[in-house]
Order: C-alpha cells, then sequence, then structure tokens
C-alpha cells in the first residue's frame, strides 16, 4: 500500500487523470489526505486509540458551461486508484450531457503553481500515551491527541499543481476539579516537546485551587469583561459563519449586512483579514484558484471586503479568491494595544471569560449571537481572580461588543487551530488576541 | 470490498483477546438548484474498514481504506500495537466484556430507488421544485436541494459474528429568502439544516410534498419579513414537531448518553447533568411525558436492526411517565458502569459515522410518543402564546441544561386562537426544569417523523444521523423573546 500523504501518490493520480485532452474538456482533481493518530483519555487513561488511514480524490469535469464531480475514497493500492480514477473520468464524461449549462461556472484562468512540504517531528501513539499517564496521574484528565501528515493538493489538465503538506499534532485536555469545573489547556504544533505538555499540566493543577473557592453567582445583565484569546476565537468563528460571504451580502443573509452597508460600525481598533499567508490553510482552493495572501475585511472597524467563491465571481462581478463555502479559513483580528499582562488590572472588576461554548446567531441579522461561559471563567476584583463563577448564557450583538463596547484589544494575538475533526483533521485557524468589553449581556 | 471481507478478515485476524472488523461503503449523489441555476451534481463513494483489537485488557482501532488481504493485516497489527501500547493504562478492562456473536440483516425498505430515474430526471425535479419557490421578486434568494445516499455495512467478529446492514435514505429541501424594506427572512419546508431525511427512495420526495411545497415556503418567507418581531415574556409555547425534534435532541438525547456521564466528552461535546444514581427515579417530565428508542418505524432515518458493534437492537423506553428510566448507552459503556457498581438497562447505542471512526453512544431515533390531545384542542387552552414551527437557531450548556432556541416562524395564540406571524420566535429554558412544564401533548394526527443528518459529537469528530419523531407539544409560562432587543 501507499502512504496516501506522500507526494508520489498524488504525482501519479494527477498524471492519470489530468493529462490534457484534445477536446474541449477540462479535468481537475483535489486531494485530501492524512495518517492520523486519535488517542483520546478520561480520568488520566486511555479510552480510545484509533489509527487512520484516508485519501479522498474529486475529481471534476467540465466541458464550456456544464460540470460535474465525483469524491472518492482511495485505497491505497496505486494500480487500482489509478484504474479506479479513468473509469470514473469516464463515467463522469458519460454523465455530463445530462447536466444543464451553469451561467456561473468559473474555471482558474491562470496557469499557477504552490508548493509547501512543512516536516516535523511527532510523537508515536505509544510516547503520548505514556506520556498522558504520566503527568496527569492522580488528576481527572480527560484529553485528545490528534497527530500526523496531512495533505491538500489540487491538479488540473490546463497544468496547475499545488501542493500543500503538514505534520502535525495538537493535544488537549481538561483537568476537573468536579462537575463541571475545569481548567483546559492545549498544546499543538510541529516538533513534540514532552516537557511543555507536562509544564502545562502543572500549570493547570496549580490553578484547580481557584475553582474551589466560593463561586461568584451572578444574575442576568452587563457585566465589563475580559474574553482571552481562546473565547475570542470562539465569537470571531461564529462571524465567520455567513458574515464574510459575498453571496450572503447581496441577498441580506450576511450576519455583517449592517456592517457592510454602513449601517453600523465597530471599533476603529478593529482589523480583521483573511490572512492565508500567516495562516495553516492551504494557499488555494478546492476549484483550484490561488488565494491571495490577504484580504482585508474589516479595516479601522468599517467593512472593506468580502470572500467570494468562483460562483460568486461570475454572479456579482468580484475577485474569486475564497472557496465554495465563501468562509475564511485563517482569520486574523489584528492585535491592539493593550499590554496581555495588563488585561486583568485593566479589567479591574468584572468577569475572566476564560472559554466560550456553542455559539449561534439568535438574530443573524442583527448579529446577535448567545452562547455559554465553559471551564475556568473567574470573577475579578481589583485586577485579580477571586472566585469562579457558574455557567452562564449571554446574548448580545456582536457589532455591540466589538463596536461602542469595545474598550481593547490585547498586544499580542495567539492562532487558534481548529480542533475538530469531522470527517478528517482540518487546516481552518483563527489568530485573535483577547478583548476587554464593557457591558456583556448575560441573560440566564 | 463487502464480499471479500468476512472471508479476508478471518484469514488475517491476529490470535488476540477478541476483533472485529466494520467495513463500510457509501454512495450518495447532491443535486442542487439555486436562484434557478443547476449547481455541478456532486457523486460520493467512500469505502474502507475499521478493525478492532482487544489484547491485554486494552482496546485499539486501526481504520484503513485498504481491504486487501495485505491491508487488513496491516490494519490488524496497528490494531494490536494500539492495544498494547494503552495495556494497563485503559480506562476499563476491555478483556471483560463478553464477545459478540450476533448474526443478522436489515436493509431499508425501498419503493422508488433513485437509480431507477436517470441524472435528468432527478435535476428536472429539482428544478421544477426551485422554480416553485420564486413566487416574487422580493424573494431574493431560493433553492432546491435532493440528497441521496445508500450505505451498506458489514460487521464481522471473531466470536463468529456477522451483521449486515443496507441503509437507503433521501433527504430534500426547499428554502426562500425574502427581504421586504431592509427585513430579511428565511424560510424553509423541513429545516435550514435538512430536518426531513428518512430511509426510503424518491417516494421520501412525496412524502415531503416536495413537488407542491415551494409556493407555502416562499409565501411565508415573504409574511415573516413584514411581520413584526416575536412579542416577549412569560408565556405558553406551542411547539411543533419540526421544533420539537430539537428540543428533544439537545435537552433529552445528549444529557443521556451514558458516555457523556461518565466523562468521556468532557474536553469536547460536554458532560451532563445526570448522574448514575437518577436512573430509575428522577422525575425528568411531567407526566405526560414518554420518549422511546424506537428502531420499528421504518421510514426513520436511523433505523436498522444493529448498532455498530452488532448489539440488536429494540425499542425501549428512556422516559416513562416522565421518569428517567435508562440511558442512551452501549454494551461498552454499560459494562464500565457495571464496574463502577450501577447496573442499567441501556439500548444498543454504539455508532459509527462511518469506517474511519469507532463507535460510542448516540442517538438513534429518539421519539416523543404521541399524547390524547388535537392541535385544535391544545390552541384553544392557551391564553396567551406563541406556536413556534421549524429550528433555526439553537444553543446548550455542556451539561445539557441551559438551552436557548430559536424559529423560522411564530404565530401569537391569544385566547385561545391564533393570531398574526412573528418573526425570530425564540424562547430559552432549563432542561432539568422545562420539561415538567409540558402541559398538553398532541395526538397522532399531530405527528410527524423528523431527524437531523448531522449530529455532532466525539473525539475524533463524528457527525451522524439521527430521527426524532415527534407529536405537536404545549409547554406552560416558558420565556419568550423575539429579535434585536
Amino acid at each position: 500500500m501507499a502512504v496516501l500523504t506522500d507526494r508520489c501518490v498524488f504525482d501519479a493520480l494527477a498524471e492519470a487523470a489530468c493529462t490534457a485532452t484534445a477536446g474541449p474538456e477540462r479535468v481537475s482533481l483535489f486531494l485530501e489526505a492524512e495518517s492520523s493518530d486519535f488517542i483520546r483519555f478520561n480520568r488520566g487513561a486511555v479510552r480510545q486509540a484509533t489509527h487512520v488511514d484516508q485519501g479522498e480524490a474529486t475529481l471534476t469535469l467540465s466541458t464550456g458551461q456544464r460540470r460535474i464531480e465525483a469524491t472518492f475514497a482511495l485505497t491505497g493500492r496505486l494500480d487500482d486508484d489509478v484504474a479506479a480514477l479513468r473509469a470514473e473520468r469516464t463515467a463522469l464524461a458519460a454523465a455530463l450531457a445530462d447536466v444543464p449549462e451553469d451561467p456561473y461556472l468559473l474555471l482558474p484562468q491562470e496557469v499557477t503553481s504552490s508548493e509547501r512540504h512543512d516536516t516535523g517531528d511527532l510523537p508515536g501513539a505509544d510516547a503520548v500515551i505514556a506520556a498522558v499517564t504520566a503527568a496527569t496521574r492522580g488528576l481527572d484528565f480527560v484529553g485528545f491527541h490528534a497527530g500526523g501528515p496531512v495533505v491538500r493538493a489540487y491538479a488540473d489538465s490546463g497544468g496547475q499543481r499545488h501542493w500543500h503538506h503538514v505534520e502535525s499534532f495538537h493535544l488537549e485536555g481538561c483537568i476537573y476539579r468536579e462537575r463541571d469545573q475545569a481548567i483546559k489547556q492545549s498544546l499543538g504544533g510541529t516538533h513534540w516537546d514532552e516537557a511543555a505538555f507536562d509544564e502545562r499540566i502543572a500549570t493547570a493543577a496549580a490553578r484547580l485551587p481557584l475553582l474551589a473557592l466560593p463561586p461568584r453567582v451572578l444574575q442576568p445583565g452587563a457585566w465589563r469583561t475580559y474574553f482571552t484569546p481562546v473565547a475570542m476565537a470562539e465569537l470571531l468563528g461564529t462571524l465567520a459563519w455567513g458574515g464574510f460571504g459575498t453571496h450572503a451580502r447581496r441577498t441580506g443573509t450576511s450576519s455583517l449586512d449592517r456592517l457592510a452597508r454602513g449601517a453600523a460600525t465597530l471599533h476603529p481598533g478593529v482589523h480583521l483579514a483573511e490572512d492565508t499567508a500567516r495562516g495553516i490553510a492551504p494557499a488555494f482552493t478546492a476549484d483550484g484558484f490561488a488565494k491571495p495572501a490577504c484580504i482585508p475585511l474589516v479595516e479601522g472597524g468599517r467593512a472593506s471586503g468580502s470572500l467570494g467563491s468562483p460562483r460568486s465571481a461570475r454572479q456579482y462581478g468580484v475577485p474569486a479568491n475564497a472557496g465554495a463555502d465563501e468562509e475564511p479559513e485563517s482569520l486574523r483580528l489584528a492585535p491592539g494595544a493593550l499590554r496581555e499582562a495588563d488585561a486583568l488590572a485593566a479589567l479591574d472588576r468584572g468577569l475572566y471569560v476564560s472559554n466560550l461554548w456553542y455559539l449561534n446567531y439568535s438574530d443573524r441579522q442583527a448579529c446577535r449571537m448567545t452562547g455559554m461561559t465553559r471551564f475556568a471563567c473567574f470573577w475579578v476584583e481589583d485586577g485579580r481572580m477571586v472566585a469562579p463563577m457558574p455557567v452562564m448564557r449571554f446574548d448580545d450583538s456582536f457589532l455591540r461588543m466589538a463596536g461602542a463596547g469595545l474598550v481593547g484589544l490585547t498586544d499580542r494575538a495567539e492562532l487558534i487551530p481548529e480542533s475538530s475533526t469531522y470527517r478528517q483533521r482540518h487546516l481552518r485557524s483563527v489568530t485573535t488576541p483577547g478583548a476587554l468589553v464593557e457591558g456583556w449581556r448575560l441573560v440566564l | 470490498m463487502l464480499d471479500d471481507l468476512e472471508a479476508t478478515a478471518r484469514r488475517a485476524a491476529p490470535a488476540v483477546q477478541q476483533w472485529s472488523v466494520r467495513g463500510v461503503v457509501e454512495r450518495s449523489e447532491e443535486i442542487s438548484v439555486r436562484q434557478g441555476v443547476v449547481q455541478a451534481p456532486r457523486l460520493a463513494r467512500d469505502a474502507g474498514v475499521m478493525v478492532s483489537v482487544v489484547d491485554r485488557g486494552a482496546l485499539g482501532y486501526a481504520a484503513t481504506p485498504d481491504a486487501s488481504p495485505a491491508g487488513l493485516a496491516r490494519a490488524f497489527a496497528r490494531a494490536r500495537e494500539l492495544a498494547h501500547a494503552a495495556a494497563g493504562r485503559s480506562v476499563f478492562d476491555f478483556g471483560a466484556l463478553p464477545p459478540v456473536a450476533s448474526d443478522g440483516r436489515y436493509a431499508s425498505r425501498v419503493e422508488r430507488p433513485a437509480a431507477a430515474s436517470t441524472l435528468a430526471q432527478r435535476i428536472d425535479r429539482v428544478r421544477r421544485a426551485s422554480d416553485a419557490l420564486r413566487v416574487d421578486e422580493r424573494i431574493v434568494d431560493w433553492s432546491a436541494t435532493l440528497y441521496t445516499a445508500e450505505v451498506d455495512q458489514l460487521v464481522v467478529t471473531g466470536a463468529g459474528g456477522r451483521v449486515e446492514q443496507r441503509v437507503r435514505h433521501t433527504t430534500p429541501n426547499l428554502q426562500a429568502t425574502a427581504r421586504i424594506d431592509g427585513v430579511t427572512q428565511t424560510r424553509s419546508a423541513y429545516g435550514q439544516y435538512n430536518g426531513f431525511c428518512q430511509q426510503g427512495g424518491l417516494e421520501v420526495l412525496d412524502r415531503a410534498l416536495f413537488d407542491t411545497e415551494g409556493p407555502r415556503v416562499a409565501h411565508e418567507a415573504l409574511a415573516l419579513a413584514a411581520a413584526p418581531p416575536c412579542p416577549s415574556g412569560e408565556m405558553d409555547v406551542l411547539l411543533m414537531p419540526d421544533q420539537m425534534m430539537l428540543q428533544i435532541h439537545e435537552s433529552i438525547g445528549h444529557p443521556l448518553e451514558l458516555d457523556r456521564i461518565l466523562g468521556d466528552e468532557r474536553n469536547y461535546a460536554g458532560t451532563s447533568f445526570v448522574t448514575l444514581d437518577m436512573f430509575g427515579r428522577y422525575r425528568w417530565g411531567s407526566e405526560l411525558l414518554d420518549v422511546t428508542v424506537d428502531p420499528t418505524r421504518g421510514e426513520q432515518i436511523a433505523t436498522t436492526a444493529f448498532d455498530d458493534e452488532g448489539a440488536p437492537t429494540r425499542r425501549r423506553h428512556v422516559i416513562e411517565r416522565g421518569i428517567l428510566v435508562r440511558p442512551l448507552g452501549g454494551d461498552v459503556s454499560l459494562a464500565r458502569a457495571r464496574a463502577l457498581g450501577v447496573a442499567l438497562g441501556g439500548v444498543a447505542a454504539a455508532r459509527a459515522c462511518s469506517w474511519n471512526r469507532p463507535p460510542i453512544d448516540r442517538m438513534g431515533n429518539l421519539n416523543v410518543e404521541p399524547g390524547t390531545s388535537t392541535l385544535d384542542e391544545m390552541i384553544a387552552a392557551v391564553e396567551h402564546g406563541v406556536l413556534m414551527r421549524t429550528n433555526c437557531s439553537w444553543s446548550i450548556d455542556d451539561s445539557r441544561n441551559k438551552f436557548q432556541f430559536g424559529c423560522e416562524l411564530g404565530q401569537v395564540i391569544r385566547d385561545g386562537r391564533l393570531a398574526g406571524i412573528v418573526r425570530n420566535p425564540s424562547y430559552r429554558g432549563v432542561s432539568a426544569t422545562f420539561w415538567r412544564s409540558l402541559a398538553m401533548v398532541g395526538d397522532a394526527s399531530t405527528f410527524e417523523v423528523m431527524g437531523t443528518p448531522f449530529c455532532g459529537k466525539g473525539e475524533p469528530s463524528q457527525g451522524i444521523r439521527v430521527g426524532h419523531a415527534s407529536p405537536a407539544c404545549l409547554f406552560r409560562g416558558v420565556a419568550v423573546f423575539g429579535g434585536e432587543a
């Protein structure tokens, strides 16, 4: 079996599928592959240890304005996969006649190629299990490790070749005190550092006694609040869900519709961008379009750009600068002037929110979001954490929180990688500083 | 791939305490028409095998797309390596689990397979449904979608078990967005997240009224864009089945998953306010509340004869006359609870989203049973309240207690009569007390079979298909509100 994340597999598949044709037919291939270890822990012991090898090829065929695509699993038996690819191409060509013309079909017009091939020093599953069970002995630790190579690659019959290969790991976990009280930590990157993991566990364990203090029960109302970068990533991740897409903007369904129309502005210190150059996602889309290094989305608190799929590009006459979902993959909020070390002092009296959870829009058009606090959130007096707070529900407009309510952003932006692994490991991230907000609205 | 899997697996299996192999082949097709334009049809074929090995009391999994003898041998070796790495460091002695030797089959009932029509015919049907949504220039976005899938699965165990299941399902959707005087509202036929997912072939489209629902959906979008916001305050809410399904899912289903109660999900999906000592005595809701796990409805999305570890499924109450009876726990979780000294009756709940993820405790079909009230009787029983249809926003805390849900369409009820439509109807509450305010349960005439094709949970993450059927239900004294504020 060939290793599906090896470059030679992609080259062989591209050679088989994307040979130039004499006719008007265009063919493209998008490869998603990984070889991953997934280890989940509960109460400091192994719950499930899983290894997954997988690879999917999406073959797209178009003639004129007709297009059809098929995604299928690769076996790793290269001869079989090449044969399956050729058979799929033949079947798609036959089916294409049944597909009506699409006036908004847009294919890459330029032949570009790119390559990013990062290697790492990753731990084996046995090393992760040994390290985690040793470091968390005597603690109620629950967590998850995901690691291994991930590939995204694109080829087409026009000669384009894009290759994106990373070897990374993400290990995150909570040390629980009791019920829903926990300190969450994460460690990720391309080079495993057991000492760094041990240090994070020790730091988290040292904070557990704070959770044992008598809780501060809060009433619904407006509260001065500091959000950590991890909490901010939840807010910005929700904003990414339909906030920046061109189609949503043009149909009035964008959560940033008011900002885009100039009916609302954010704090002048808010600068948001799709910052592909500083993210971990590929610099190309599944349709073979090269992504700009940076697309300003909000500048000085005002809307400045949107993300357009190839379809929107053709329909609305805008640049094709995003994937089909028109969502950012490397959203970045620029840091501000508040020294991170001074954040609690600047908060003085109010809420320290480490984590948010399960956000959704409660009124999309008003950009109003709801969600919950989670894990180690504290009541702060005189710039010190003095009591844990029970989980609380908020319901507040992001336009207000990042507008009139924003006091300041901290001076260090942290890259928060997407940790969910639906279908596959993902390469999205949000990079953000912490934020100090006045009048955050709690409702339950 | 599945034809040879059993023989290949039995030849490749190593000498270990227990092993199993689960092969999955899934084919799907998605046809979508948006703003009158047919999008590129999307076909998919996924196939692979999950191997599990129990050895030295620990459990290891390895997933491979290579079902050849050499591929399975490598996967077995990798799974055994992982089991050995976890030996002595596992949450449970997996070697103590009873072997699975189930033998059986399941196949969806299909009257009209999608494959019996041509791609051009299916595209044409979706296009006509889409065209029917464009009733007015103020409809600024509209779409129709048809998703069909065939999932074949074979589970083979070292104890001689063999379970073969072939599931076919179909999911239509219709959606329209209206914009009037700067107000944008989206209305859908079955929820914006595909709530009418059912087993069967294209006959599902008939059950969904796919060919004729477009104009109603579009006219309701227009009415919503011109409607006032939902009123705020404490009042009664009458939840229709396409909102009840979400209420069941989030505030009954997830908190009853036994792996959450045992703590497995605390780093990601969350914990539960339910504790092991509550079963058999905790009052979850009023005496009108009966909740079942029901794998007997052939059309419901999660109906199967076995779970993904080979345990047979049966219809069971999880809440009976308001009292909590049993959790949603598969055999592994039940054994772990027994090891903690708690003997529970569970349900066959071990499910995986595909071949590349191991089974965990999941909902299957989790339903509220019909009561005795007609819809007219329930409306007549409300002095001041709102009828709500079709979930569009959902959020709940990690213990599954404090929730807030929003719907597409509200209709004020005043002095026992339906009044005007209101937009952005929402409500919030606490699971532990909300169900005790259940005052009336609709009869079979109000009962609808719904579901969600994407219930997220697990590390690694899994999105799985879950069924929910429910009558309309009336709740007293709920915190209701609308948009803006």
